[in-house]
């Protein structure tokens, strides 16, 4: 008969694998450790990636380059008593030469003017009107430069390229060296930016219409969609029997959140635009549409924090003879609404940043004016920065670095607000 | 002038069980109003898929349906003059399903392993304080709008590819579907790793203990016990992932072309559905036109598939749940 | 006169689903006396307890039959308003819930509502009036204004029996108020529910014997959803009846 016992020598065999497979295992632990590590620091690596590259790509933004000009505002040239009649553009090139006064070349005056914005001549004309007593002679008057000469001053026309390879050229170059040298070129704070609505120069362009546009279409939209959720909500966490209808529109709701952004556009391209004729562009069907949207978020979060009110309170106000409405709205809905306006503040956040939506129902045009109602024209925040993403002009990477910077800056605004409000309010029951 | 006698007894008081000091019919009033503004959720749904079933039904009487779900070749374009003969252009959306599914399987082979490992790592591994500011600055790139991650995309990922891959000696379109499809792969990691990390959580200590108690490591614990027993919630969190690729807009028109191309190459440059959607409907458009009718048809195609793989994650996660409650 | 019973039950049955919890009760509550309801956990003190204001009605799965009479009106009857019983059918909870509101509005709640002060003035009489009578008038007379949860668990205990007189119910159903509190603040509630009753009919659920022998004048002994005898709480206490209450009082169940 074989000797099949289990020998003390198997038994060492056995500690001595265990202990080599031991070390396997746990260096495999290791290393199953650090797939996590490197999955997580990928992750924040890319936005610390592509929040830094955008920030350093726009804080350019907060800059814009002046020129002061010197210009003949004599009698000859400006009537008093009709500043519109003059004409400024002119009053600037006319100024332009006599500062530059060995430039006679048709082509090489072209590549002066275009050291100065195209805007310049409204930027003199304002300052008359604004300050009549500049007329009468000579004038300095700094009006903004071209998006160029902007560039070359942040350093992203590189002067060390050849001059083939850049877009100012060497004269150029050192026409604005000696605006630098007489004290005639400065870098102020570029309230255009905020000031402006959009425009097909760069140096002029600014994010008010957009930021206005967005505004009124938020404004709609919370208030379409705050009051019609909280009453669902409080319907359907309260009120609502327990039966399939009810589960049918829970179903609905939960699915609804859950659609593409650019469904939630094509219903109101074919409802509001098509069906009722509402105005094209106007904030009000983009809130209409937003609305819609949000709408579903606000009934979630809302449910979730009529649910978190604990029962003795409802039990307390109905042992004392309220009603079920009495009970819910003294007492049950009052101490939800905390977390109610947490999950719509997180809703508008979702809202001012869903572009997709907005294109379907045309918020896409190019708004100069900054809209003063909720059917004007209008843009919004986040399709400016996808129209000027498209620009081929390279100063308008600045700007839609910054009007990124901009809209991010107001989400965490949005989302610091619920944060604090959801902390604040934490009710110790 | 005292409202309360001190001596009354109040037991001995008459009784009313009939009347009440409110207003029933108020109160009716507001249930009526919370009962309307609950339908309108329901209505909302009806009207987009009444739209959406309206316009496409008015495309399909003038393209064939099945030339429209087999054909591969995608031009939409509109009759410039009543007479014009080939002008109705191509219609077939096989090109945009799989330029969609290319880009979105891209970015679920992005964001798979990467949103599965963080979710293993901070419900198993990490710490509370570390989980606690981990976690939300993963929900970050959630909160980052679209937009913004297509400017990204065109700007710099996307050169970045192509500069990558010519020095490879591979030739990579300007408008790459690995650019795209990275990028929006990057965006849905806080979908899986958020939804993974409540499922692992979910699981019952009892079963850890029982595998730690027979001797197992913790990381042999996760891959051979808790991970099997949470993957219908994980392939829930997939599916909603999935959905939300399939249906994403701004990264696709600004970082992917608008050229519809059947092909199987990342390194080309592919269209989806929803870039399609946008091409079609912005600039000027007459209503009636096949060009603009198309783009509801394709509207109908995104809401049934987004609504498909919603409802089927549903049914997982629900399953999984009845397995531990 | 003295003994007539403002609460008559007949035939009393509930389900919960198919569970039987409580069969076939009968009892009569006196008026001005406090009645206690004792018995092991789960006998169903609580549950008739819950009929007697139909917060049973509550539980969706709950069914009451028989036959429950408040000074002469079943109160199951089609045209009875839920909501006018428990204005003056009042509960008192066995863990303190004070709402979130100012002690002052804690109290002013209930009257509110139901419309029973014409002014402020008349207001603040009956909010005074209820915080003496519920024994809290001096500990918090020169703080209405803060929050009733900011009070201690007896004077808590104590805020929610003042808002719940100052409806000036006919009956207080107080569910093992005392549970959650400590000895002393037990005691002070005991002492305040023997003065109580001399405005109001008291029924009381205990799970002490104790405090049961201490504080009412009847007792009622439930046991597995029966009622299994009531009488004088004396009497229950030192003679009892049935085998199964002399087996309940002495511990051997429980």
């Amino acid at each position: 008969m074989t000797d099949t016992s289990y020998t003390t020598q198997n038994s060492l065999d056995d500690l001595t694998k265990g202990q080599k497979h031991l070390k396997r295992r746990h260096s495999s632990e290791a290393r199953f450790k650090w797939t996590g590590r490197i999955a997580i620091f990928f992750s924040l690596g890319f936005l610390a990636l592509m929040i830094g590259s955008i920030f350093l790509d726009g804080k350019g933004a907060i800059s814009a380059t002046k020129v002061a000009i010197k210009v003949n505002l004599g009698s000859d040239f400006v009537d008093p008593f009709d500043i519109a009649g003059a004409s400024f553009g002119k009053i600037v090139k006319d100024g332009m030469k006599d500062m530059f006064p060995e430039v006679k070349k048709r082509k090489e005056r072209k590549a002066l003017y275009g050291l100065l914005s195209s805007d310049a001549q409204y930027q003199v004309e304002n300052a008359v009107r604004k300050d009549p007593s500049l007329l009468g002679g000579l004038a300095t008057i700094w009006v903004s430069a071209s998006d160029d000469v902007d560039l070359l001053m942040k350093g992203i026309i590189n002067r060390e390229l050849p001059e083939n390879e850049r877009r100012m050229s060497d004269q150029q170059i050192a026409w604005v060296d000696s605006f630098i040298r007489e004290g005639k070129l400065d870098r102020v704070f570029n309230t255009a930016f905020f000031t402006n609505g959009a425009s097909q120069e760069p140096e002029l362009a600014g994010i008010l219409s957009a930021l206005m546009g967005s505004i009124f279409s938020l404004v709609i939209c919370f208030v379409l969609s705050f009051p019609i959720g909280i009453m669902a909500a409080i319907y359907l966490e309260e009120f609502a029997p327990k039966n399939k209808f009810s589960d049918f529109i829970e179903i609905n709701i939960n699915n609804l959140a859950a659609v593409p952004s650019i469904v939630f556009g094509l219903l109101g391209l074919s409802i509001f635009l098509n069906t009722f004729g509402l105005p094209r562009s106007a904030p009000l069907v983009g809130g209409m549409v937003l609305s819609l949207m949000t709408l579903p978020t606000i009934i979630i979060a809302s449910r979730a924090s009529l649910r978190a009110v604990p029962p003795s309170i409802r039990e307390a106000a109905l042992g004392m003879g309220a009603s079920s409405v009495q009970s819910t709205f003294h007492h049950v809905a009052p101490l939800a609404l905390p977390g109610m306006f947490t999950g719509a503040i997180v809703g508008m956040a979702r809202a001012l940043g869903d572009t997709a939506p907005l294109l379907m129902i045309g918020m896409v045009a190019f708004v100069v004016d900054v809209p003063k109602g909720f059917l004007d024209t209008a843009t919004a925040l986040p399709v400016q920065i996808f129209l000027w993403a498209d620009s081929p002009e390279r100063a308008f990477l600045e700007k839609t670095s910054a009007a990124i910077i901009v809209l991010l800056i107001f989400l965490i605004i949005m989302n610091i607000a619920a944060i604090i409000l959801r902390k604040k309010f934490e009710l110790r029951f | 002038m005292a409202i309360i006698d001190p001596e009354i007894n109040f037991a001995e008081m008459p009784v009313d069980f009939v009347n009440s000091n409110r207003s029933k019919t108020i109160e009716k009033l507001i249930i009526i109003v919370m009962i309307m503004c609950s339908l309108i959720a329901v209505l909302v749904t009806i009207g987009i898929v009444a739209s959406l079933i309206f316009e496409a039904i008015n495309f399909f009487q003038r393209i064939p349906f099945l030339d429209f779900v087999t054909g591969v070749k995608w031009s939409p374009q509109t009759a410039l003059r009543v007479d014009q003969v080939a002008a109705e252009g191509a219609f077939g959306v096989v090109p945009l399903f799989t330029g969609t599914l290319l880009i979105s399987a891209i970015a679920m082979l992005v964001a798979t392993p990467l949103g599965l490992a963080s979710a293993v790592y901070l419900a198993e591994y990490a710490e509370r304080r570390t989980r606690d500011w981990i976690k939300p600055m993963l929900e970050i790139l959630a909160g980052i709008p679209t937009v913004v991650y297509g400017f990204f995309a065109a700007l710099t990922v996307a050169p970045f590819i192509r500069w990558t891959g010519g020095s490879m000696g591979l030739e990579v379109a300007s408008e790459s579907a690995l650019a795209a499809g990275l990028v929006m792969g990057v965006m849905i990691i806080p979908l899986i790793s958020s939804l993974s990390d409540d499922v692992i959580n979910a699981v019952p200590q009892a079963l850890r203990d029982a595998s730690l108690g027979l001797g197992a490591t913790h990381a042999e614990t996760i891959r051979k016990v808790i991970l099997p027993a949470a993957i219908p919630g994980i392939a829930g969190s997939l599916l909603l992932a999935a959905s939300r690729a399939i249906g994403e807009t701004m990264i696709v028109v600004m970082a992917a072309g608008l050229a519809a191309n059947l092909t199987a190459n990342p390194l080309e440059s592919v269209t989806t559905i929803t870039a399609q959607i946008v091409a079609l409907l912005t600039g000027d458009q007459e209503f009636d036109s096949a060009k603009t009718l198309s783009a509801f048809a394709l509207g109908l195609l995104l809401f049934a598939a987004t609504l498909c793989l919603n409802y089927a994650s549903l049914r997982i996660v629900k399953k999984y749940r009845e397995q531990y409650d | 006169m003295a003994n007539t019973p403002i609460i008559t039950a007949r035939d009393v049955d509930v389900h919960y689903g198919d569970k039987q919890a409580l069969n076939k009760i009968a009892l009569d509550i006196p008026k001005n006396k406090v009645t206690s309801l004792i018995g092991p956990s789960g006998c169903g003190k609580t549950t008739f307890l819950r009929c007697i204001n139909r917060m049973n009605d509550l539980v969706p799965i709950a069914r009451v039959n028989g036959e429950i009479k408040i000074v002469g009106q079943d109160i199951y009857a089609p045209e009875v308003d839920v909501v006018a019983l428990r204005a003056q059918v009042g509960m008192v909870f066995q863990k303190p819930n004070p709402f979130p509101k100012s002690i002052f509005d804690n109290v002013a709640y209930g009257p509110r509502i139901h419309g029973l002060t014409k002014n402020k003035a008349e207001m603040q009489e009956l909010v005074e009036w209820s915080l003496k009578k519920a024994g809290l008038w001096n500990e918090v007379k020169d703080r209405l204004e803060q929050p009733g949860t900011g009070l201690s668990g007896g004077q808590q205990q104590r805020l929610c029996i003042a808002r719940t007189i100052a409806v000036k119910p006919k009956v207080v159903l107080m569910d093992e108020p005392c549970s959650a509190l400590d000895p002393i603040a037990t005691a002070i509630i005991e002492e305040l529910i023997d003065e109580l009753r001399q405005n109001f009919t008291i029924v009381i659920v205990t799970h002490s014997m104790q405090q049961a022998a201490r504080v009412s004048q009847r007792t009622a002994f439930f046991h597995l959803g029966t009622l299994v005898e009531t009488g004088p709480t004396k009497k229950i206490f030192t003679s009892p009846e049935d085998e199964r209450t002399q087996n309940y009082i002495t511990g051997r169940i429980g």
